[in-house]
């Protein structure tokens, strides 16, 4: 109790206090869920019939087909993503001027314009020039989302990566170049193992992120799970009604069930590294993290990095 | 660049929409996420599994779900009628509010518990340990945070603009729907956030050094 900077560890009045604060608010809570309860009673929500639904198999089936494509958009974006972060974190560390100009470019572009934007660009792209592409042709709204979620979370990903490589002691890049290794080998043998052992929970929260954005498939209907169940919902009536809320509610459990397994994977992670005594810190998995904002490069997950502010527009 | 002329009314609409959705979904989940941290760091047990269960609820769903709550769920159950514009209102600003809690909480924590420590030792009540000791500072530790969740509001505002809420994407979507090359579109509406969120970043940047102290 009193490890709290707000309150004392409390006294025979304060404990009084407290336990009369605990009694009214669990009422408020109780209240609040029978009151939810309430008028979905009232509005029918309840009715047997209105969950019957999910005993069907075909509605069983549409269900479980969404949660493939989801999953299926997911791994391909979260794969690219993090190719590309990696892609880009090493060009934007690059000797070479234009390469990392390019890099810095990119990356503040498609962090700076809203997910959605980007993805519906591509979308209209794709079906203007859908003879022309050969593979993507047939697929405009996967590769589409795809594509989107891969650019705009690989420019995250590579700041974080970035962060991560930054982080690493300039001791040990100075010892490497000693001993007579090469640029590459810096790279690949140094830097980037410790940047993705000490990045890899901040790494995965952005793959929630990720995960909890295939849901933007809805909006350029790709049948996603999202799209999937509500086009299903469309279609089925009981007692009259669609039922919209049934399917929601079992949608965003699976949703939440999914998101919360891969951040605790993240914290996981995050603690089992704080026992490895490697000198880099392993970094919080804390969020799935609101992304850092526009040019806001210097918040990088390990605080302000240090050094590299060459590059750093606005600062 | 013709496509910008042509429909200025467009783009001014669309750019006023979002900063207006913006800036009233950042007052409902400013005031939201203070209430929820309140709870999350009270001595009062359900109070604080409430605000646990809040905070994990509406940060593990993707906000498209919450707009489609809105939209279908929330006239069903609860009231009938709310226009569009609201609706979305309370889907960012409840969204939003989850990461407001958790930056403010988070906040609250960097202070040493030994400061409140030394200043109860000094005699100083409960309300002046918050006042002059515990909330000015954790204020400035959370200041960097707010501007990144207020970057990220006017983006996710976006998804508002395929739900018929006047706003930028609406724009973007409108027009390549009348025909207009999808790249000059995206540049503007692009620009268009670019603006926001710059003076969104800007206006923090400037907060932070007023408040700035060497620690």
């Amino acid at each position: 109790m009193s490890s709290s900077v707000l309150y004392d560890a409390p006294g025979p009045r304060a404990r009084l206090r407290n336990r009369l604060y605990t009694v009214v608010g669990s009422l408020a809570v109780v209240g609040l869920i029978v009151f939810v309860v309430y008028r979905m009673d009232a509005k029918g929500q309840l009715e047997p019939e209105v969950w019957d639904i999910f005993n069907n198999a075909g509605v069983r089936a549409n269900i479980r087909d969404g949660l493939l494509t989801t999953l299926k958009v997911f791994a391909v974006a979260g794969v690219l993503s993090l190719v590309l972060g990696l892609l880009l974190a090493i060009a934007r560390v690059s000797e070479h001027k234009p390469v990392r100009w390019f890099a810095t470019t990119f990356i503040e572009v498609f962090r700076a314009v809203p997910l959605l934007i980007t993805i519906y660009a591509l979308w209209v792209l794709f079906l203007t020039y859908k003879n022309d592409l050969g593979a993507i042709g047939d697929n405009t709204g996967f590769w589409g989302l795809v594509i989107g979620l891969t650019v705009y979370n690989g420019s995250v990903q590579a700041e974080v990566f970035r962060a991560g490589i930054n982080a690493v002691p300039r001791g040990q890049v100075e010892a490497a170049y000693a001993l007579g290794l090469r640029k590459y080998q810096v790279m690949t043998t140094l830097l980037l193992p410790q940047a993705v052992r000490s990045m890899l929970p901040t790494m995965i929260s952005q793959l929630v992120v990720t995960l909890k954005d295939t849901s933007l498939g809805y909006i350029i209907t790709y049948t996603e799970l999202l799209f999937a169940t509500r086009t299903m919902a469309n279609n089925i009536i009981v007692n009259g009604e669609n039922p919209f809320t049934a399917v929601t509610i079992v949608v965003g459990a699976i949703y939440i069930a999914m998101c919360l397994a891969l951040s605790s994977l993240a914290t996981w992670i995050e603690r089992r590294g704080r026992r490895a005594k490697t000198g880099v810190a392993v970094a919080a998995a804390a969020e799935p993290a609101e992304q850092p904002g526009v040019l806001d490069v210097a918040e990088g997950p390990l605080g302000p990095v240090d050094g590299d502010t060459t590059d750093r527009p606005g600062k | 660049m013709n496509v910008l002329l042509d429909h200025l009314t467009e783009f001014r609409e669309g750019f006023i929409g979002t900063v207006l959705l913006t800036l009233a979904s950042g007052l409902l989940a400013m005031v939201l996420g203070v209430i929820i941290a309140g709870f999350r760091v009270s001595p009062v047990p359900p109070l604080r599994l409430f605000g646990t269960a809040w905070v994990t609820l509406f940060r593990n769903t993707p906000l498209t779900l919450l707009f489609l709550v809105a939209w279908f769920v929330i006239p069903v159950i609860f009231v009938p009628g709310l226009s569009p514009w609201t609706k979305a209102l309370l889907a960012l600003g409840f969204y939003t509010s989850a990461f407001v809690c958790e930056a403010i909480r988070s906040g609250i924590n960097t202070v040493p518990v030994g400061q409140a420590e030394a200043a109860r030792s000094i005699g100083m009540t409960f309300t002046q340990t918050l006042r002059l000791i515990v909330l000015p500072q954790a204020t400035r530790t959370v200041i960097p945070p707010l501007s990144s969740i207020f970057i990220a509001l006017t983006k996710n505002s976006a998804i508002a603009g395929a739900f018929s809420v006047t706003e930028l994407f609406g724009v973007q979507k409108l027009l390549s729907d009348q025909g207009f090359a999808i790249a000059w579109i995206f540049l503007w509406v692009a620009l268009g956030y670019l603006v926001i969120t710059f003076s969104i970043s800007g206006f923090f940047r400037l907060v932070e050094r007023r408040l700035g102290v060497a620690r």
